[in-house]
């Protein structure tokens, strides 16, 4: 198999090679300690890499290519998934998943943005970057919960909506800015998860509710780095910086008062391991949500208000 | 965000406000006019010979809408932050005192109550000379309660939009100034007070996608930039040229995004009359 490796996994990679290598001629050889004591090592190796990440690094580990999406989660954390299609009105996106299912006794409407694993899917799932259809299928969806009263379950994960001729002529931001204003009314329970990267308002887009999750090694901010970096820098190079300044990892948010919880992730991110992300997601949203169905709908709204009228930071 | 970029490149290009020697005569950018800024002024700083609209402040629209004496500004000391200590070329905190001592104003918008042929409005208006018009927490705090006002006062809003997007340098804050200012927006909507949306050139990124495409009725001076990501992004994305007047006033007319396009020099009756309709 072809892993995809980032640089600052590589020698944490390597470790794990030599050790199931090792594990081949374990019965042969007396090596036992010895692959004890690498897997001491490489458990070590980890925590140090893991522990200290930067923010660009953390980026990339949102890109990561095996990193769970959308669907991922679905199937593990919920049953019985029904996936429904379609805005009433142009197409289909394919960028933007959702449906009815169940997490344990919850029937729920869950909608993300979905990527593709390779070339092929990726095309077919527009590199997860909605049109305006995406973000009207996603709206109407979320009024069909509304009118079953379904709580709604969205997760993010877009490098952007995707700026395309079609998508402006048929209203990309009006699209858009029409989500914003609808889930911030929406007569159920909103919980939003950022699980990926969290590009400015084509995540957004999904992404006004009660709860704001976010997993740990994820990004979300107005821009992405490399663009801010082309802007501000006037150069890609600048990344890194960019990343930095932004202040856009979870941690980050989680200060900044625009998040409220922080999900963690199996050690060395939520590709090395996709039932452990998931369990804790749904443990998490689990809780978030038995507290948010406890709320008359009208108290519900005046929460949401005024966890948003918060936000921002200015003086006078 | 790099139509944020295009529309700094958009300035440049727009200023061949070439400013004649004595700084009293301004040349148009649609036709190369040489005309006289009282006139210009007369003339709703629109071009006399063929129309062009000139970009203008806040300054300018309050005193093109309202009667006079009748504005009442609010919020006026609130100022950027920097909450997170931004720092690029230069430091955030830098740039935004620069930019208040070049341009006078405190942040990209100004918001106040006032009377339009005495019917009173909440008003807020977006300053591109400010930072490229962009949204942070001081224009999201400012709409949110500019709203607020015609919430308690029932009284109509109007928005006048010329943005580049949200803020780069206020980050996560910036990007929620989005949701903030439209569930605003939807408060004042279920209580049938009408919202009155004008985007002037250019309106784009996270201000189109937010209370500019919001309106009750959508008004957009001729031939303005309005969209979501800006052309040169598009143009990257598909790989050719965009078409003649893609992403004007009246291309989004066309594509039902916009109700309709007024010049500036009605904008004042229509409002009046569209206020009288919705009330
Ligand atoms: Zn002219």
């Amino acid at each position: 198999m072809n892993k995809a490796v980032l640089d600052f996994e590589k020698p944490i990679f390597e470790l794990e090679s030599k050790i199931s290598e090792m594990r081949q001629y374990a019965d042969k050889l007396d090596i036992a300690d010895e692959i004890t004591r690498l897997e001491r090592k490489v458990k070590k190796l980890k925590e140090s890499v893991y522990g200290d990440l930067t923010r660009w690094q953390k980026v990339q580990l949102a890109r990561h290519p095996e990193r769970p999406y959308t669907l991922d989660y679905i199937y593990l954390m919920a049953s019985d998934f029904i996936e429904l299609h379609g805005d009433r009105q142009c197409k289909d996106d394919k960028s933007i998943v959702g449906g009815f299912a169940k997490i344990d006794e919850h029937k729920v409407m869950i909608i993300g943005h979905q990527k593709g694993r390779d070339t092929k899917s990726n095309v077919y799932r527009n590199f997860g970057m909605p049109n305006p259809e995406g973000y009207r299928k996603a709206l109407r969806l979320m009024k069909l919960a509304e009118k079953f009263n379904r709580p709604v379950i969205t997760m993010l994960d877009t490098p952007g909506a995707y700026p395309g001729l079609e998508a402006e002529q048929r209203g990309q931001a009006e699209a858009i800015a029409r989500n914003l204003l609808e889930m911030s009314r929406l007569k159920v329970p909103v919980i939003v998860v950022i699980i990926g990267e969290g590009a400015s308002g084509g995540a957004l887009g999904i992404g006004v509710g009660d709860r704001i999750l976010m997993l740990e090694n994820c990004w979300y901010s107005v821009i992405s780095p490399e663009s801010c970096s082309s802007i501000l820098w006037k150069s890609w190079d600048f990344k890194e910086q960019a990343a930095e300044a932004l202040r856009l990892t979870a941690p980050d948010l989680l200060q900044q008062k625009i998040i409220d919880r922080i999900v963690p992730e199996p050690l060395g991110g939520a590709h090395t391991n996709y039932e452990a992300a998931a369990k804790n997601l749904k443990t998490a949203i689990l809780e978030e949500l038995n507290q948010l169905l406890k709320l008359k709908t009208e108290k519900l709204l005046d929460l949401r208000f005024s966890k948003f009228a918060k936000m921002g930071v200015w003086h006078e | 965000m790099a139509w944020f970029k295009r529309s700094k490149e958009n300035i440049a290009s727009d200023s061949t406000k070439l400013e004649l020697p004595d700084g009293l005569w301004e040349k148009c950018p649609g036709c190369g006019e040489i005309i006289h800024k009282k006139q210009l002024e007369m003339n709703f700083w629109t071009c006399t010979k063929c129309e062009h609209h000139f970009r203008i402040g806040s300054s300018e629209y309050i005193s093109i809408l309202f009667d006079k004496n009748s504005f009442r500004e609010n919020d006026r000391k609130m100022r950027s932050a920097d909450p997170l200590g931004f720092v690029d070329s230069k430091k955030y905190s830098d740039r935004v005192n620069e930019t208040m001592k070049k341009t006078g104003l405190s942040d990209a918008v100004r918001t106040g109550t006032g009377k339009i042929e005495g019917r009173e409005v909440s008003f807020a208006c977006m300053d591109f000379s400010f930072i490229g018009g962009s949204m942070g927490s001081v224009v999201g705090e400012k709409i949110s309660r500019a709203i607020d006002r015609a919430y308690r006062h029932r009284i109509p809003m109007i928005i006048i939009s010329a943005s580049g997007g949200a803020r780069m340098m206020e980050g996560a804050y910036s990007l929620m100034q989005m949701a903030k200012t439209s569930s605003r927006l939807a408060r004042l909507a279920e209580e049938g007070i009408p919202y009155f949306s004008i985007l002037t050139d250019p309106t784009t990124g996270g201000t189109t996608a937010s209370y500019a495409m919001l309106g009750d009725i959508n008004i957009a001076e001729p031939k303005a930039l309005i969209g979501f990501a800006g052309p040169r992004v598009i143009k990257q994305t598909i790989g050719k040229e965009l078409p003649e007047g893609f992403q004007s006033s009246e291309f989004l007319l066309e594509n039902g995004f916009i109700d309709l396009i007024v010049q500036r020099k009605d904008l004042r009756s229509k409002l009046v009359s569209l206020i009288d309709f919705c009330k």
